[in-house]
């Protein structure tokens, strides 16, 4: 099993799909560093609404991608927390620091488009 | 511990979402509520991954238990790695001396009603932990 992505436009839209394990996140982490420039992408929607749960490496992991495709050039926003998954990590003290996060995928792409519009062809 | 224990053996990455999963599945009988059950899946999740990360390989062993004044689930984790060689600082949240963030076992204590740990260099660490039914 590897993770989804999809190009639209000029973004990238990664699907996670349920308990990915370690080295499926790593390989994403690479995957959309290397695709930001391969599609000259602007910004990076992680999707991770299947998610049933976010441990510190999960959430780790998710800030150091953000990271990763912000050094890149790309816009990261994190979509579809669900509402058990964020009481967990407030629970828990886990952040996803300064990273943008979303209700959806629909709110993420328009939070790209309003950071950087008049930047052309977006979604 | 109980009959129908539940022996979760932890070796590699993998065996941390076994563990989550076979939890899940033994809380099912305690109608945790739904926020209950993410609590205690996540802090398996720390409880593995630190296994993994420090010893290697270990084991989680989950079962129910009887309290006194309610039922719960109780968890086990135990591995014949190093052992935590401080365990004060590995109890403050942000230390870590591994990978990890330091964050699940402070964060671990905070979302259960039960957590002990015990930890002898170079013999290993337990870390036993509970949740009931509210």
């Amino acid at each position: 099993m590897s993770i989804p992505i999809l190009k639209q436009g000029s973004y990238l839209i990664a699907s996670i799909q349920s308990s990915p394990s370690d080295s499926e996140w790593r390989e994403m982490g690479k995957i959309l560093a290397d695709r930001v420039g391969k599609f000259r992408s602007r910004g990076v929607v992680i999707d991770v609404t299947v998610l049933d749960l976010i441990d510190s490496f999960a959430a780790r992991t998710l800030r150091e991608i953000a990271k990763t495709v912000k050094l890149r050039g790309a816009e990261p926003v994190i979509v579809g927390i669900q509402p058990d998954v964020a009481f967990s990590m407030v629970e828990l003290g886990l952040t996803l620091g300064d990273i943008a996060t979303e209700l959806d995928l629909e709110e993420g792409l328009a939070t790209l488009n309003a950071l950087l519009k008049g930047g052309g062809n977006h979604g | 511990m109980a009959d129908g224990e539940l022996r979760v053996p932890i070796h590699s990455e993998y065996d941390i979402v076994t563990a989550r999963q076979q939890v899940r599945k033994l809380c099912a009988a305690l109608n945790f509520s739904a926020v209950d059950l993410t609590l205690v899946a996540t802090c398996v999740s720390e409880l593995a991954r630190n296994i993994v990360e420090y010893a290697g390989s270990g084991v989680m062993i989950m079962a129910l238990e009887n309290g006194k004044d309610a039922r719960g689930v109780v968890i086990v984790a135990q591995d014949e790695g190093p052992g935590i060689p401080d365990i004060e600082s590995a109890m403050k949240d942000g230390y870590s001396t591994g990978n990890g963030l330091g964050l699940g076992l402070p964060g671990c204590r905070r979302i259960m009603d039960v957590f002990a740990i015990v930890s002898n260099k170079g013999k290993g660490t337990t870390v036993t932990v509970k949740k009931w039914k509210r």
